[in-house]
């Protein structure tokens, strides 16, 4: 089902999603991979307040390259999820609302996102100049020193995802594979 | 007769193929996508392939890069034994073409000095560097710049020789179905049997070097080849992991001669991009 929706969203909108649910959204996100999550887990660790406040906000895994003149951002396109998978947890529990990402996640984050209504988005993977096209606006509010690295706040445009991981825990990695598998070795 | 040639204009050569290879698809890479979109049975799979094309028109149009994982540059160089290279040295040079495209082509920086201590060295140098030394006057420079999407889902598995061509197979279906979506698919499998630990790591990422669709020319390889391409599509796994039965655009297997005792098998798994690019001088 193709949906749009406005982010950040509400919890009632995040609970109505479904895996295999293609999406478009516009608003604002906020970008963090892996050096950035450390440095957010230390933050947190050492009791310090997050670059920004993440309650009901959605995290895009993704480091971009850099802006050719006059362009709000470079290749934009999602890195692997999994990276993240250490921290997610505790961030969901402090509020995060959704991730778009690509690939599999663990069954602690999984839980996590059941346990808060939240969702997990898939970007297509390997579509960076696409995607950019849907990105407006990029500002870096956070760890500068981290390149491609550091949290950006960004503007999107019909940014087109799909739910993965629902808030009741479906995943469409799982569902999707078994409808075109041939057997367990993929033999005929 | 001795040629020479100076390091610099390797290095010139090298900054435009970053830059080239981060922005134009390989033509057999646009040739083995053209197949996936029309024989791929899942409509999203289908939907997603097409993105995948629409996304290279923007990148070639726009010249922005088609992921934004630039990677990591892998380099290798052929040098003739004949030739005398001047100006300075050979690594040196490389690291200055890398320099040079990963700036002037707004090419991500993606490379830690450190694995542990990860500060970002701000130029994606250094690259790695292959070097052989060939008969003959002319240098072959290959350029494949690497992204860890898929890198990090590949896999070396040092098997007995008693596991044979089922054991190999097992081992590189066992490794696509553990890269699953993470890898982007549809991918390229590139695998390396024989030789020694390093050596089948290398056979594996030559393996990716070669031409999509091309075959190797041992006859039991090459139905291996074809195989294998057959029960990865058979996984299910389909575009971007979400269900589909092109999850392979080619596997390429390299082989080697290796010990009494051993029979090491390795799988480097790349993105539809598979960015490789080839020029003699």
């Amino acid at each position: 089902m193709n949906k749009h929706i406005r982010v950040p969203m509400d919890m009632e909108t995040a609970k109505s999603l479904r895996a295999g649910d293609y999406v478009y959204l516009s608003g604002t996100v906020y970008t963090a991979r892996d050096a950035a999550h450390k440095r957010m887990d230390e933050t947190l660790r050492e009791d310090g307040a997050l670059p920004f406040d993440i309650k009901g906000q959605i995290v895009y895994y993704m480091g971009p390259s850099p802006a050719r003149g006059g362009r709000p951002i470079g290749s934009a396109g999602p890195t692997t999820a999994s990276r993240m998978d250490k921290y997610t947890p505790r961030l969901l529990d402090l509020g995060m609302g959704a991730m778009i990402g690509k690939g599999k996640r663990s069954q602690e984050v999984i839980d996590a996102i059941v346990r808060n209504g939240a969702v997990y988005f898939a970007a297509v993977g390997g579509a960076g100049a696409l995607l950019s096209k849907c990105i407006t606006s990029s500002e870096v509010i956070a760890y500068d020193d981290l390149g491609t690295e550091a949290v950006r706040r960004l503007n999107i445009e019909n940014f087109p995802v799909i739910v993965v991981v629902d808030s009741k825990g479906s995943n469409l990695y799982e569902t999707a594979v078994e409808e075109y598998r041939r057997t367990e070795d993929g033999e005929r | 007769m001795i040629r020479t040639v100076e390091v610099k204009d390797i290095a010139a050569n090298i900054r435009e193929m970053c830059i080239e290879a981060n922005h134009f698809l390989a033509p057999d890479m646009g040739r083995a996508l053209n197949r996936a979109v029309i024989s791929e049975k899942s409509p999203l799979g289908r939907q997603i392939l097409r993105r995948l094309e629409e996304n290279l028109e923007i990148a070639a149009e726009d010249m922005i890069p088609i992921c934004q994982d630039t990677g990591m540059a892998v380099v290798f160089i052929e040098v003739g034994q004949d030739v005398h290279l001047e100006g300075g040295s050979l690594e040196d040079a490389v690291n200055e073409g890398v320099r040079q495209g990963y700036a002037e082509g707004f090419l991500r920086k993606s490379v830690v000095r450190d694995p542990l201590i990860r500060e970002n060295t701000k130029d994606n140098t250094p690259a790695v560097i292959h070097t052989r030394i060939v008969p003959g006057k002319q240098i072959k420079i290959t350029v494949a710049p690497k992204g860890f999407g898929s890198e990090n889902m590949s896999r070396i598995f040092m098997l007995k020789p008693a596991e044979g061509v089922e054991g190999v197979k097992n081992a590189v279906l066992t490794a696509v179905r553990d890269a699953g979506p993470n890898a982007c698919p549809p991918m390229v499998v590139g695998v390396g049997i024989g030789g020694t630990f390093e050596k089948c790591a290398l056979l594996a990422k030559e393996a990716l070097t070669r031409e999509a669709g091309s075959h190797s020319p041992i006859p039991y390889v090459k139905e291996m080849e074809e195989e294998l391409l057959d029960k990865i599509n058979g996984l299910g796994i389909g575009p971007g992991g979400l269900g589909g039965t092109i999850t392979a655009l080619a596997v390429n297997i390299n082989t080697y001669p290796t010990h009494i005792a051993g029979l090491p098998v390795a799988i480097n798994i790349c993105c539809h991009v598979n960015r490789h690019i080839e020029r003699t001088i």
